[in-house]
């Protein structure tokens, strides 16, 4: 905290704000995670910590070292965006995984694979049984 | 094989070596070097190159999915802290895409899933057909109108 | 005054975090089937590269970017692996 005593006040409202912000929804996001009750269902929650909730930490930081330190900073931006780009294709990857899962096991909540106008059918990952 | 296949790459990796060390003309040197080499081995993978039709159009997409972002982000906010009362209504929905441009797709991909409420889970390139989930799915019509009108029409503006 | 206001917001914020990844922790813990767990590690990573990012505020020191940043990237690599490996049964083939 050594820095934090000659930072502005209005800065540190706004430090203070963003900090909250996002992790309020970084919480609110992993409460959504315990609570939701499908696996697809529990698969929106992650993303509020990783769109705002992230967003929120990263501008948090990137005001308090560009005003302590008086020079821009940059390396949060590269968080953000490396959060941004990466998250999508994790969820991406888990969600096909799940689709794979369960159809392997003929679950009945999950819809087929899209196959509607080919004749894809036979090869589809669902028909196993 | 032009000196530099991919300019907007090696300056973003130019740009985010600098940013991870330091903004001096040493840096600069180095980081060009090193892009200069990454995108001489991004050409050896020979990928699909994007081509960007209308630059003009991208900082409004960029300006209404963060506006989106909020959005759904209170929406979503709202479900989980509202908990169980309201129950039964997420669900699969199946759009039929017209989007064929691989980038476009991946944009459209990062769109749908960081947007809080809506999911991307795969994708049938033969014959077009996406299948989301979507947490609140109230009226299956306003979500379709949201993925197509919304972002497809502009994508495919953007794109092809 | 700043201090204090930065100061109780950081607090704050260490507590949400931490309850944050003890939730994630629990649905590692409770399932009920794998990708499950494996998106509780995954979020456990998020919250733990955005409790580096707070560190790094409260300190005042940089040295914790590269730290979330890493995080971040081992994140990343683990939840992909993991959900080749429930897709296909290995990770290497």
């Amino acid at each position: 905290m050594s820095q934090a005593a000659d930072l502005p006040l209005w800065a540190a409202i706004a430090v203070s704000a963003f900090l909250l912000l996002g992790s309020a929804l970084a919480l609110i996001g992993t409460i959504g995670l315990t609570r939701l009750q499908s696996f697809y269902e529990r698969l929106h929650a992650p993303t509020l910590g990783t769109s705002w909730g992230t967003g929120g930490v990263v501008m948090a930081s990137m005001i308090f070292f560009t005003v302590t330190e008086a020079r821009p900073v940059f390396q949060e931006i590269l968080i953000g965006i490396f959060v941004t780009v990466t998250t999508p294709v994790t969820l991406m990857l888990l969600a096909q995984a799940a689709l794979h899962r369960d159809r392997a096991e003929a679950n009945p909540e999950v819809p087929p694979w899209a196959t509607a106008g080919t004749d894809l059918e036979k090869d589809a990952p669902g028909a196993v049984d | 094989m032009s000196v530099l296949p991919y300019p907007l790459l090696s300056l973003s990796l130019v740009l985010m070596w600098m940013a991870l060390n330091s903004f001096t003309i040493g840096h600069l040197l180095l980081g060009s070097v090193i892009a200069t080499f990454a995108s001489w081995g991004m050409a050896a993978l020979r990928p699909h190159k994007p081509h960007i039709r209308r630059w003009h159009l991208l900082p409004y997409l960029i300006g209404i999915v963060l506006i989106d972002i909020v959005r759904s982000n209170i929406a979503v906010v709202s479900i989980i802290v509202a908990g169980r009362r309201q129950r039964q209504r997420s669900g699969f929905l199946t759009i039929h895409l017209d989007l064929k441009d691989q980038t476009a797709l991946a944009i459209l991909a990062v769109i749908v899933t960081s947007t809080p409420g809506t999911a991307w889970l795969e994708y049938n390139s033969s014959n077009g057909t996406l299948l989301i989930h979507v947490l609140d799915l109230v009226d299956e019509q306003e979500w379709t109108d949201l993925v197509k009108n919304r972002y497809e029409r502009l994508l495919m503006e953007i794109f092809e | 005054m700043s201090a204090i206001i930065l100061y109780y917001a950081l607090t704050a914020a260490h507590v949400m975090l931490s309850l944050a990844m003890a939730l994630a922790l629990l649905r590692m813990i409770r399932g009920p089937r794998a990708q499950d767990r494996v998106l509780g590690l995954d979020t456990l990573y998020v919250n733990s590269m955005l409790l580096l990012l707070t560190f790094g505020i409260g300190s005042g020191r940089t040295i914790y970017f590269e730290a979330a940043l890493i995080i971040g990237l081992l994140g990343f690599v683990a939840t992909v692996a993991l959900a080749k490996f429930l897709m296909r049964g290995e990770v290497i083939e």
